[in-house]
């Protein structure tokens, strides 16, 4: 019989391991499920990690390896500071419309100022404010009722979906569009664009996102409030009595969040996506949970899994398009991801031992 | 008595750095009350966990009944009649009382039979508890109620006690051991642990001393001395501890009317507590845990923040400030539970150092912690204080209970505070290392600081108080001098007791 024992210190190795193991289950578990489906697997696979990166068309894969990255990391980071202490925002996909509809109404407003100084900067504030207020709202109600930011937070993602829809369709329509729903294009203005090269997919959020994981890193690394989060999480009655005001680390994980995700709403509409339209955000805060616990809420590690799973979207719309596998089938393949990733995750805090069954 | 119900052979069992048992061998017989002797960390808390099929030994074998007995996991050792009272509570805070013991039975009974059936064991063995109770509410002594409930529930051949009296009062101890005693009459072997040697003598037949894991010695408790037992645990002499002249100092903490509302549930609320700390005093606080000793503790901790008026330290109302600059002032506690509370469990030693120590220490520059000083720190407190451990990288699950209590002592003591507020200062702690804790605690009050000791040994109390108060309800009795208070006194003081009978055994 196979027994768990507990370990008396979560193992090193399979720390690190872990996250590769994963990885090689999803590969075989893909390879299965696209043989199921009458795909050659190997091409699939193939399609999937190796065309974007090393491919004929790599130059342009990897551009957008970034553009697909940077939002994921960003928002993931800052899920992950809320995720170690214990709160959950669940709702950073209307965070990260709100950030986008803050700063695209600076932008819109200052229309067609030219002062890029003063109007990038202006809509960074506008979007990163955004994502905090929106945040700020399951926070505050957590704080003063005690409801649960999880409802709270995920109930938000509704209601800036609507309010995206009204903008989209009313005050930020473009009155140069002829009725085409949707604002001005601001990847096309020079005060307000958030490119900084387009065809190699560097845009302000990449370096925003590549600066958070910095300075997150720093957070955990040495900061006390880094401990005093990871303390929350783990013991509750230690940190009351080390004297974490769990009021104002709620109020600060959810903010910082909020921010992130506005910011990195904020950098999308204003760059890749261009326009604030009814279909603007694609999902990211939603699939940036995953890529917080694949990268197991650690700073390099969110990097890392951000990569990996911009590359299964981008390399996922390869194989559907040359090989024709179901858009389903590679959303089955990357939820595999998080489920190997729990799965193996086990063996991090336990080992597995082969026991007899119990003689007596 | 004389039938062999248990035998152990060779077990031996390692943990990275620290061999737990080697070799160890004994026999329990029918009925017979077993005591497991040794220091902190000796490897007593690994053998039991070997028995109930906790922890695998690296090789070594167990019979019961002369069958071989290898218990895969705890369930196993349960239906083979093994019961267990563990040293750190295994129990669901959220959950209540009836629905915590229902988890740990093979098929348990619809809760509310559950529930008669833990009044009838409640009464009979005369542990006061009632089944809807939310666990997280309780006291420690009352939580350890539930564990012994739950075993006695099982009918089991050998029951194991870690440590079980560590948080009960003597009038307790003496239930418990009424209990213990009928049901060694019953037949049933008990296997205990504990670090007062004079329970031990008065209570079991047989005693097998265990020292850095290994088999030293084995004795008749009865015909055995504490001090002779103690010295056989150490392999060397037990030092007592002494304190200088008392000094007469100013009051530093002034303690006025003090109402405090308990943050949990069920727990017991403050109700108008004075009480006045002068430096060099040591003022012990007795009582039957579940008093307010916990919130008593909040309360000058800062983790329960009271109503302006109420608490002064240095002239200075301090009623409304948090922990963090509690300590700052000099006000340092260390609370009963020491998992989970006074330290994270999953965190190593050098990251519970800076859970408490960073202001005073001075961890942290512009909020940046200095993991280097940390270290340092937890490396001081391990040496001071003979933390048995191979470092301060280890996580703090993986100390015994005795050492990772004497961490969390030293890591306050250490920080030398001007006020210290100790809840159970020794709980679980060996003879010569309590003795060793209680000299560290009468050295600082020498040097000029205030200590409280909450305890509920009263003889660790009248050993190192300079003044007495019982906690009652919540309640504080005027303190008194310790010197020449007689035991009546003293139960006269503690009032709670007194509704409670020693269980009634036929
Ligand atoms: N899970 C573990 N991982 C690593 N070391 C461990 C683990 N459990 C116990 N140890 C070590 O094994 C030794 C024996 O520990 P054990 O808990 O058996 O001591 P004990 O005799 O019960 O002490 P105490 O009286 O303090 O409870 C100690 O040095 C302890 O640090
Ligand atoms: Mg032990």
């Amino acid at each position: 019989m196979i027994a768990l024992e507990k370990r008396p210190q979560p193992s090193a190795f399979w720390s690190y391991a872990a996250p590769l193991v994963a990885v090689i289950l999803t590969m075989i578990f893909g390879a299965a499920l696209f043989a199921a489906l009458g795909k050659p697997p190997l091409e699939a696979l193939s399609k999937i990690f190796w065309e974007p990166l090393f491919g004929e068309f790599s130059f342009f894969y990897l551009p957008q390896l970034l553009v697909k990255g940077a939002p994921l990391v960003a928002i993931a980071l800052g899920l992950s500071l809320g995720f170690k202490a214990g709160i959950w925002n669940i709702g950073a996909e209307g965070q990260y419309i709100i950030g986008a509809i803050c700063g695209a109404a600076v932008a819109l407003a200052m229309y067609p100022s030219e002062a890029r100084w003063l109007v990038f900067p202006a809509m960074l504030i506008a979007g990163a404010f955004g994502g905090f207020a929106w945040a700020m709202i399951p926070g505050i109600l957590r704080v003063k009722f005690g409801t649960n930011e999880i409802l709270v937070s995920l109930m938000l993602v509704y209601v800036a979906e609507q309010l995206l829809a009204s903008m989209a369709l009313g005050a930020m329509k473009n009155p140069e569009g002829m009725g085409f729903p949707g604002s001005r294009n601001m990847s096309q203005m020079d005060a307000a664009t958030s490119w900084i090269s387009q065809s190699n997919g560097m845009h302000w959020g990449v370096v925003i996102a590549l600066i958070a994981v910095i300075f997150a890193y720093i957070l955990f690394a040495r900061h006390i409030l880094g401990f005093q989060i990871k303390l929350a999480g783990q013991a509750p009655r230690a940190a009351a009595f080390s004297g974490v005001n769990p009021a104002r680390l709620i109020l600060f994980c959810l903010g910082t969040s909020g921010a992130l995700a506005g910011i990195a709403g904020l950098t999308e509409v204003s760059g890749p996506a261009g326009i604030v339209s009814i279909d603007f955000n694609v999902g990211y805060g939603f699939t940036a949970i995953i890529v917080a616990f694949l990268g197991r809420l650690h700073p390099v590690g969110i990097l890392l899994a951000g990569g990996l799973m911009a590359l299964t979207y981008i390399g996922g719309d390869i194989a559907q398009s040359s090989l024709g596998l179901p858009g389903a089938a590679i959303q089955v393949f990357q939820g595999f991801l998080l489920f190997a990733l729990l799965a193996v995750d086990v063996l991090t805090n336990y080992r597995v031992r082969l026991v007899q069954r119990g003689a007596a | 008595m004389t039938d062999t119900l248990m035998t152990l052979d060779g077990l031996t069992k390692a943990y990275p750095g620290v061999v737990a048992n080697s070799d160890v061998s004994f026999e329990i017989g029918k009925g017979e009350v077993h005591a497991l002797l040794g220091e902190n960390g000796a490897g007593k808390s690994t053998l039991v966990k070997t028995i109930y099929g906790l922890v695998k030994p690296d090789s070594g074998t167990m019979t019961l009944e002369d069958t071989p007995f290898a218990p895969a996991e705890p369930r196993a050792a349960r239906a083979a009649g093994i019961a267990m009272v563990f040293q750190h509570f295994s129990l669901f805070e959220a959950l209540d009382v009836a629905e915590n013991v229902a988890l740990g039975m093979e098929n348990p009974p619809p809760l509310r039979d559950l529930a008669q059936r833990i009044k009838e064991v409640s009464e009979t063995y005369g542990l006061p508890l009632d089944p809807s109770r939310i666990v997280g509410d309780l006291s420690a002594g009352e939580r350890q109620r539930v564990e012994i409930i739950r075993c006695l529930l099982q009918d089991p051949k050998v029951l194991i006690m870690d440590e079980p009296t560590s948080v009960l009062t003597p009038q307790e101890v003496e239930i418990l051991f009424e209990t213990l005693r009928k049901l060694k009459a019953e037949g049933t072997a008990i296997l205990y642990i504990s670090h007062k040697l004079e329970e031990i003598r008065s209570l079991c037949d047989n005693a097998t001393i265990l020292r850095l894991g290994q088999v030293v010695a084995t004795c008749d408790p009865r015909q055995t001395s504490a001090r002779e037992m103690a010295e056989l645990m150490v392999g060397g002499t037990l030092h007592v501890p002494e304190r200088e002249a008392k000094v007469d100092g100013d009051v530093l903490m002034q303690i006025n009317g003090l109402n405090a509302k308990s943050p949990a549930e069920f727990g017991t609320s403050l109700k108008d507590i004075t009480l006045e700390i002068r430096a060099g005093d040591v003022i012990g606080i007795g009582g039957v845990a579940g008093n307010g000793q916990d919130e008593l503790l909040g309360a000058l901790s800062g983790e329960i923040t009271t109503a302006a008026g109420q608490i002064f330290f240095g002239g200075r109302d301090i009623g409304h400030l948090p922990p963090d600059a509690r300590r700052t002032l000099g006000i340092c506690a260390a609370p009963e539970e020491r998992m989970g509370h006074a330290a994270a469990p999953d965190m190593s030693l050098t990251e519970n150092a800076a859970l408490t120590a960073r202001k005073r220490k001075g961890l942290t520059k512009n909020g940046f912690l200095n993991w280097g000083k940390a270290r340092g720190f937890a490396e001081e407190v391990i040496e001071r204080f003979d933390v048995r451990t191979p470092g301060p990288g280890n996580a703090a699950r993986s100390l015994s209970g005795g050492n990772l209590q004497k961490f969390v002592i030293g890591r306050e003591i250490l920080q030398d505070p001007q006020v210290l507020v100790v809840n159970q200062p020794t709980w679980g702690v060996d003879a010569s290392a309590a003795a060793a804790i209680r000299q560290a605690l009468l050295d600082l009050a020498a040097k000029g600081a205030a200590v409280i000791v909450i305890s509920q040994d009263l003889d660790e109390l009248m050993e190192i108080s300079d003044s007495f108060a019982a906690l009652n309800e919540g309640r504080l009795s005027k303190p008194r001098p310790a010197r020449g208070l007689t035991v009546e006194e003293i139960g006269l003081m503690l009032g709670g007791a007194h509704d409670m009978e020693v269980a009634h055994v036929d």
